[in-house]
Parts: C-alpha cells; structure tokens; sequence
C-alpha cells in the first residue's frame, strides 16, 4: 500500500492556494487543503476542493477537435496545429493582425502567458491580447 | 513529547501494517500512512487535520489492513462515531492516543482535550467554553436570526465545512440535492444550506473544529455545533464521540430514547 499527499497549487487562478492531492497506489482519493501554507492557511475555494474532478472525468477531452461537416471529430495534435497555423496565416493576410485576438489564462504559468504574449505581439503583430480573469 | 510519540509508532510498527500520523517534507505538513522502514523523524504532531477520514478511506479499500493513528481527543471522538456508522472497523485499529496541550484546548475551546486512549501526554485543563455561545444565547430570536443571516451571508459555498468533516460521509448529500438547496444561488439560500448540515450532524459533531477552521468566509460554524451538542446532551443524554456502546438517539425511536425534558433554549 502507497499512501501519498503531493503538495501543489491551485490551477484555477491566480491565487496560489495550496493543498495536497491524496491518492492511494497511484489513484486518487481526496484533496487536502494546506494548513501549513502562508498563501491560503487551510482554507480553499470550491474550485480548490474539487481540483482533481477533471482528471478522471469521462468527458474529458483526450486530443484535440476538429469540425468536419458540422461534426466535431478526434484528431491529431500535428493536424491541428497545422489547421490552426493555416486558418490564422489566411485570416492575417486576408483581413490583418489586429482582425486576431488573443485570450489566455491564469492556469498556465507566467513563462507560458510571456510566451503567449510573445506570439501575439510578434508573430501574429497584433496588441489584442487579454487575459481570463477580464472575461 | 514528540520523541515519545516517534518511540511508540516504531514499537506499533513491528506489529501494524501502518500508522495513521502527519509527515513533514519539504516544509510542509500533511496527514501520512507510516509504514516499516520509514523515516519517524519526519512524524509530526501540528498543524491538527481529521485523520480519521484517512484511516476510513484504508479501511474500505484494504479490507485486512491493521493500523495504528496517533489521535488527539477530537479524532477518538471520530472514531467512536465512524465505528457506530460502519464506515471504520475499530478491531483494525489501534489508538495511540496524544494529549493536546493547554494552549491548544484553550485556542479550540476544548472540552475534552485529551483521548480516553492515552499514551503520550497529560489531559490539561479544559478549554473554556466559546465565549461567542454565550453571548449568542442571551439574544432574544429575532437577533438571533438576523445573527446568522449576516453570517451565512458571506458563505461562497465552497462546501469545505463538508468536505473536511470526519462524520461527513454520505453517498448522496442533502447540500446538493436541488430540492432543498437551488443550484447556482450565493450566497447559498438561507438558512436550509447550512442547517441542513446542522441537523445531520446531531448526534454526530465530535467538536473538532475544523469546519470553522477551513471556512474561508470565517463563518463562526462551531456555535451552531456548540449548541447542537449541548441540545443531544439535555435532551437526549447523548454526547457524541464519548462512548462507543451507546446508540445514537437519532437512529433509534422516541419510544426507546425519550426526550429527556423540553428544549429550554
């Protein structure tokens, strides 16, 4: 038997609340907020205390969508991206940067949001870049 | 005292499959499942968490496993309760019981701050009792109401008091069936939301506080447990979590356990 609590922290804002996720040979079993965290002392929202709901949830999405025919269909991540990277190249040249807006996101780390405003200042030339918590 | 309590889980080590205790690493400190070979000088005693839960989840999913817990009052209250609900087997589990200190019974107003298992420690003095009680029963009704009004308005309904509860354990809760409680509404509608929760735990507030301890909307929950308590006890003769033979008066009839007077309060 492997008895596990993994201290981590919340990915759904910015915030930073810690806890422990529990699991139990490798399953998960139960979240635990951190009472010895200086950031939220024990306490969690109920997104905090349901932030593993996601990982084994049947709906779940395991690789990426693409429409076809008005159906959303599995697809690859080489074929997506490639679709993404043609549909943004023709809406930039057709229409220019600034017809491009740019949304990210408090779960992803600060490097990923400078990477994400990198690509849209950069790449795509354009400033209309925003972020979730403003949604 | 914390070397005592290392010494014992090491003795309990030869002859359990594990102790129930919490571990420091890398700074923090979380409920752990020490087994033979591990390292007890990470074994902590602070901060408390209901460690109860944890020896419930082990005991459903490995239906011979022998454990130990290092448990404060409050847990051997849990426990006495949980064994009278099913959700633990109280022949695979061994109480190494740890005596709070006099500052903790008083931060937690205490009644009963040491385990009737004891291995380690003193029983202190009782905490006294929540000073807030006090002043809460010498409000006439609707000052009462309007008390608790104000304070349920500021729930975020994180359901934490639940979810960090150890006598919170059924399948399908009450706080979430949309005939009682109507989905999407915060604060969450007063005051079924959170009485719901109050009278379920009627027989069954073992008074370890960490409701009130995790609600992030400082909700002074353990008054209204407070007097929970105090009712079960003038009432009905029952304090929960003191004694593992006694049924709880909720699941018996009135016929076998009669109202002992009417509620003064």
């Amino acid at each position: 038997m492997e008895y596990k609590n993994t201290l981590t922290t919340c990915i759904y804002c910015g915030a930073g609340c810690q806890m422990f996720i529990e699991t139990i040979d490798g399953r998960l079993t139960g979240v635990w907020p951190a009472k010895t965290s200086t950031i939220s002392a024990g306490k969690m929202c109920i997104k905090g205390w349901n932030v593993t709901s996601f990982v084994d949830h049947p709906d779940r999405l395991k690789t990426p969508l693409i429409r076809k025919d008005g159906n959303l269909v599995e697809a690859s991540w080489d074929e997506a991206l490639t679709l993404i990277a043609d549909k943004l190249g023709a809406i930039k040249k057709e229409s220019g940067p600034d017809s491009i807006g740019i949304l990210c996101s408090a779960k992803c780390t600060n490097e990923e949001n400078y990477l994400m405003n990198k690509f849209a200042r950069a790449v795509i030339g354009t400033n209309n870049i925003d972020h979730c918590a403003r949604l | 005292m914390i070397e005592e309590i290392r010494k014992t889980v090491a003795e309990r080590l030869n002859e359990l499959d594990g102790v129930v205790a919490l571990r420091r690493t890398n700074g923090s400190v979380a409920p752990y499942v020490f087994q033979k070979g591990d390292d007890l000088s990470e074994l902590e005693i602070t901060p408390k968490y209901p460690l109860m839960t944890v020896v419930s989840r082990l005991h459903k999913l490995f239906p011979t496993i022998r454990l130990g817990i290092v448990a404060r009052g409050c847990d051997e209250r849990a426990y006495v309760e949980m064994a009278k609900r099913n959700q633990i087997d109280p022949d695979r589990l061994f109480i190494l019981g740890l005596a709070c200190t006099a500052e903790e019974a008083q931060a937690c107003y205490c009644g009963d701050p040491a385990p009737q298992h004891l291995v380690v420690g003193t029983k202190p003095a009782a905490g006294p009792p929540n000073p807030l009680v006090a002043k809460y029963d010498s409000m006439p009704l609707p000052e009462r109401r309007a008390f608790w009004k104000q304070q349920f308005a500021k729930c975020i309904k994180c359901y934490g008091c639940r979810n960090i509860c150890p006598e919170c354990f059924c399948e399908a809760c009450g706080m979430e069936d949309a005939a009682w409680v109507e989905p999407g509404l915060l604060a969450p509608i007063f005051p079924t939301f959170h009485l719901i929760r109050a009278l379920h735990m009627a027989s069954r507030c073992v008074a370890c506080r960490e409701c009130e301890n995790t609600c992030p909307a400082h909700i002074p929950l353990t008054v209204l447990y407070d007097l929970m308590r105090r009712d079960m006890g003038d009432l009905m003769g029952y304090v929960p979590g003191a004694d593992l033979k006694a049924q709880p008066p909720l699941s018996l009839t009135l016929e076998q356990a009669p109202l002992r007077q009417e509620a003064g309060h």
